[in-house]
């Protein structure tokens, strides 16, 4: 079974993957606070796209309101350990359980009425704005005031309730983004994998050879609301504050699948690549900036617009396909994933 | 509000809402235009408007120009970038997928929004002109004057842009690239540049709108994405394609979302234009008076 | 009772009476042809068939329990493989995983499914090349792969459209065989639509002759080919 799974893959990428996460395991060590939360929306954000891209790249649904997902997920979960003191752990269940519920009735709209491509996306920002404005006057959760967690300092690291340094959210994150990779690895390889493939090259002859279009979608945009629920659950535990106009807000929507297009719908790797990409030339930007003396808010959404612009022009297929050309890791899996 | 509201509130308030609709019909009939002809979503057409209405306060503020008196400077600056963005980031790639079209406009639209946010920063800012607290009263009816000129501005660019394509030769070529692509390039239309075209009149009707909507609201950069989405409400129920849908839709959602923040709170009035939306994708996605997308 | 069985079936789109009042059995086992010039509804029937469409009157039975109605991928489920008159390959997967996809149908595991993909790319001579994308194939290895594809997915009847068209006669001369092969070995139901009268007139027990949606004729491929009406369907439109 694990030799299945490793089929194909070639041993240099795996070198290059064991590498990559022992830095990613100890840097925590060698970089101190401000470079260690970018390392963590960098995974924040990998985790994230990778979630979006099961149901863009695997589905082929492209979705523009995923923020309500994280949203759904970060508000459940700071409800119930808010009003109730039920720890995250326990109350991801309800994060993830809400957000696929929403994910199935968008879904179960979207294509019992055959609402596809353009209109698909049209009708998911709908759907999170409506969240958007409904959040704001949901009083429970505080509405546009906003939802607080209660801070405590941070001297000693409770996993349980999440409430701790940035030390421990990077881990858990890291955790959550290889798992994540993991999960899709396996999926891709499944029957899923191969159904959602011919799904999205062609559906009737997908049809044709037995596969229920339908459930197969459904199973797509399911599991990737589900999956980003609960990087909404380690936001809100994070930042410990939630504020319906920024976290449904349609820009979390564009910011967050910025990563696996520019880094490759579709592709395994594209999402942590873009990730990666954007984040560290962000970063990079607004420490050259800051040298300079310009603070400007809004530049790094220009740059993230631009750096968008280019991809979408000459490099539709994002950046890791002929990046992992030249790493010479584009061997024998010609079914999109590398 | 309880039952004892008297209904010329309603009245006054679907009045208005039906003037700000003839305005927001003019914006999605640029949505609707470039869509029924060019097969492109425009996800930057929001943005496009607050760019007018932003040099409609620039105009204003250091010139002492009216905007609406300038809509015609304002229409023709926002046709150029039109034709611009048609000529230079969609005609090349005029064959990709259709969502990948859609990622660069979002793109644009990203790109836009940020920079006016650079430029004039992220406080609202509005024009008062002469007008701006008088009005007009017919009968029970209390409408604002600077609604009522905006809104016969936006009747007069409707009516013009509906006499160009009907009696002109471009607005006649145009309609024969959006009803058979390959019959007009066999006909030896230059379909590109009259794409160019149709792009730069979207734009210039964005424009304009845009010129008459600064004169009743307050302009930030945030308001891009809201319209953009507002003018898909009002294009996909109106009809996606059919410019008569597109200002019916504009006047059905302007007085939804008055009565509806009267009714509820002003807050959640878009709510309604996302539930209309949401309800005609799933029941009638061609719209009130849409054809089927061919 | 006939592995198939379609009963009065008849099918119109918007006014265009495209098959009218067919009938006709395949009994279990058999090649059965279905023939006729261009338009005249074949591969209307074969949509019927497999679910596509929905006929307006009439019915189709399989092993007696009426499939009419179903959604294609019901249909294949029950056992009803088809390939399409212009092939569908998965253009980004490799030869081998397309086939795989077929084979998942029968198959409960990913694994298994390889194994009896392989079986079938061996089968139809597309071994060597079923790591290569299937947008790098040539049409007639497409159309093998079609069938592959089909034939992977394990079905007691196999619906074959204009499979031939396109082959060199020895490419031809092999799929025959193979058809035959399986036909004789597995007791695999086949009705092919076909314009190559070389290789359906082989092939099958039975002809069924369609011209403008209705059943011109029907009988042995020597029956038929004397018939006058068929005569004169296929020279009065085109030559034979």
């Amino acid at each position: 079974m694990i030799r299945h799974l490793l089929d194909g893959v070639p041993s240099r990428g795996l070198a290059m993957l064991a590498i990559l996460l022992v830095l990613l395991l100890i840097a925590p060590y060698f970089v101190g606070g401000y470079l260690l939360t970018v390392l963590f929306l960098i995974l924040y954000f990998a985790y994230v796209g990778q979630a979006w891209n099961i149901m863009m790249g695997f589905a082929g649904q492209l979705s523009l309101g995923h923020s309500l997902y994280v949203g759904l997920g970060a508000y459940a979960a700071a409800a119930l350990y808010v009003h109730f003191g039920v720890s995250p752990w326990v109350g991801l269940f309800a994060s993830v359980v809400i957000s696929a519920l929403a994910g199935a009735v968008i879904g179960f709209l979207a294509f019992r009425f055959g609402v596809g491509g353009v209109y698909f996306a049209i009708l998911t920002i709908a759907f999170a704005e409506f969240a958007r404005i409904g959040f704001d006057h949901f009083t429970w959760v505080h509405g546009s005031s906003g939802f607080f967690l209660p801070v405590s300092n941070y001297t000693q690291n409770d996993l349980w309730n999440l409430r701790g340094s940035p030390v421990m959210f990077y881990y858990l994150m890291l955790a959550l983004t290889v798992i994540a990779f993991i999960l899709c690895h396996v999926l891709l390889r499944s029957r899923a994998g191969y159904y959602w493939l011919a799904i999205r090259e062609s559906p009737e002859a997908a049809q044709a050879l037995g596969i229920n279009i339908f459930k197969y979608k459904m199973y797509a945009v399911v599991l990737s609301a589900a999956m980003t629920s609960l990087a909404g659950v380690i936001f809100a535990f994070f930042y410990n504050n939630l504020f319906p106009e920024q976290i449904f807000h349609i820009s979390r929507s564009i910011e967050l699948i910025l990563g696996p297009i520019i880094g490759g719908v579709g592709t395994l790797f594209g999402p942590i690549v873009g990730a990666f990409l954007l984040t560290a030339l962000a970063e990079g930007m607004r420490e050259i900036m800051l040298q300079l003396g310009v603070e400007l808010p809004g530049v790094k959404q220009v740059f993230y617009g631009v750096c968008l612009l280019v991809v979408v022009m000459f490099l539709p297929d994002g950046v890791w396909p002929p990046l992992s050309r030249l790493l010479g890791l584009d061997q024998k899996t010609p079914d999109g994933e590398s | 509000m309880g039952p004892g509201v008297p209904i010329e509130i309603y009245l006054n308030v679907a009045a208005s809402g039906l003037l700000t609709g003839l305005v927001y019909g003019l914006m999605a009939l640029g949505l609707s235009v470039i869509f029924g002809v060019v097969r492109v979503v425009n996800f930057a057409h929001g943005e496009m408007m607050t760019i007018g209405m932003y040099i409609a306060i620039v105009l204003f503020f250091q010139l002492g120009l009216d905007p609406l008196v300038m809509m015609v400077p304002i229409a023709a600056v926002l046709f150029a970038l039109g034709y611009l963005m048609q000529a230079a980031l969609i005609n090349p790639f005029i064959n990709r997928p259709e969502h990948s079209q859609f990622m660069l406009l979002v793109a644009v639209a990203l790109i836009m929004v940020n920079a006016l946010l650079i430029i004039f920063g992220p406080d609202a800012k509005g024009v008062q002109t002469s007008y701006s607290f008088d009005s007009f009263q017919f009968g029970p009816l209390i409408v604002d004057a600077a609604k009522v000129y905006a809104a016969i501005a936006a009747l007069a660019v409707a009516a013009a842009l509906f006499a160009f394509f009907r009696f002109s030769l471009t607005g006649k070529a145009i309609r024969a690239c959006a009803d058979n692509y390959n019959g007009a390039l066999v006909v030896g239309l230059n379909v590109k540049q009259l794409y160019a075209l149709t792009f730069g009149i979207g734009a210039a009707c964005v424009g304009a709108a845009g010129s008459m909507l600064v004169v009743m609201i307050d302009v930030t950069p945030a308001l891009g994405p809201a319209y953009t989405l507002l003018a898909f409400v009002i294009v996909i129920t109106g009809g996606l394609g059919s410019m008569p849908g597109a200002l019916l839709g504009g006047l059905l959602i302007g007085v939804t979302e008055a009565l509806g923040g009267l009714l509820f709170t002003p807050s959640a009035k878009s709510m309604f234009a996302f539930a209309i939306l949401v309800l005609v994708l799933l029941f009638r996605p061609q719209g009130i008076l849409g054809r089927r997308a061919a | 009772m006939a592995r198939l069985e379609v009963r009065n079936m008849s099918k119109s789109f918007s006014g265009l009476r495209a098959v009218q009042d067919v009938s006709f059995d395949v009994p279990q086992g058999e090649i059965v042809g279905l023939i006729g010039p261009n338009g005249a509804g074949k591969t209307t029937c074969f949509n019927l068939i497999a679910g596509v469409y929905r006929p307006d009157q009439g019915e189709v039975l399989f092993d007696g329990k009426r499939i009419d109605g179903l959604r294609p991928d019901e249909i294949c489920r029950a056992g009803i493989g088809r390939t399409f008159q212009i092939v569908k390959p998965f253009a980004g997967l490799s030869v081998l995983e397309n086939v795989i996809v077929g084979a998942l149908n029968a198959k409960s595991s990913v694994i298994q499914a390889r194994t009896e993909a392989e079986d079938v790319l061996r089968k139809l001579g597309l071994w060597n090349k079923r790591d290569q994308a299937a947008s790098a194939l040539t049409l007639p290895e497409r159309k093998r792969l079609e069938v592959a594809r089909a034939l992977a997915t394990g079905p007691s009847i196999l619906l074959l459209d204009e499979v031939m068209a396109g082959l060199r006669p020895t490419e031809m001369d092999t799929m025959v065989a193979l058809f035959r092969d399986l036909n004789a070995k597995t007791g695999l139901t086949i009705l092919l639509i076909e314009h190559v009268m070389r290789a359906v007139m082989t092939l099958s027990k039975k002809i069924v002759v369609l011209h403008h949606g209705e059943i011109i004729a029907s009988g042995t491929p020597a029956e038929v080919s004397r018939d006058p009406a068929v005569l004169e369907s296929y020279l009065g439109e085109e030559a034979l």
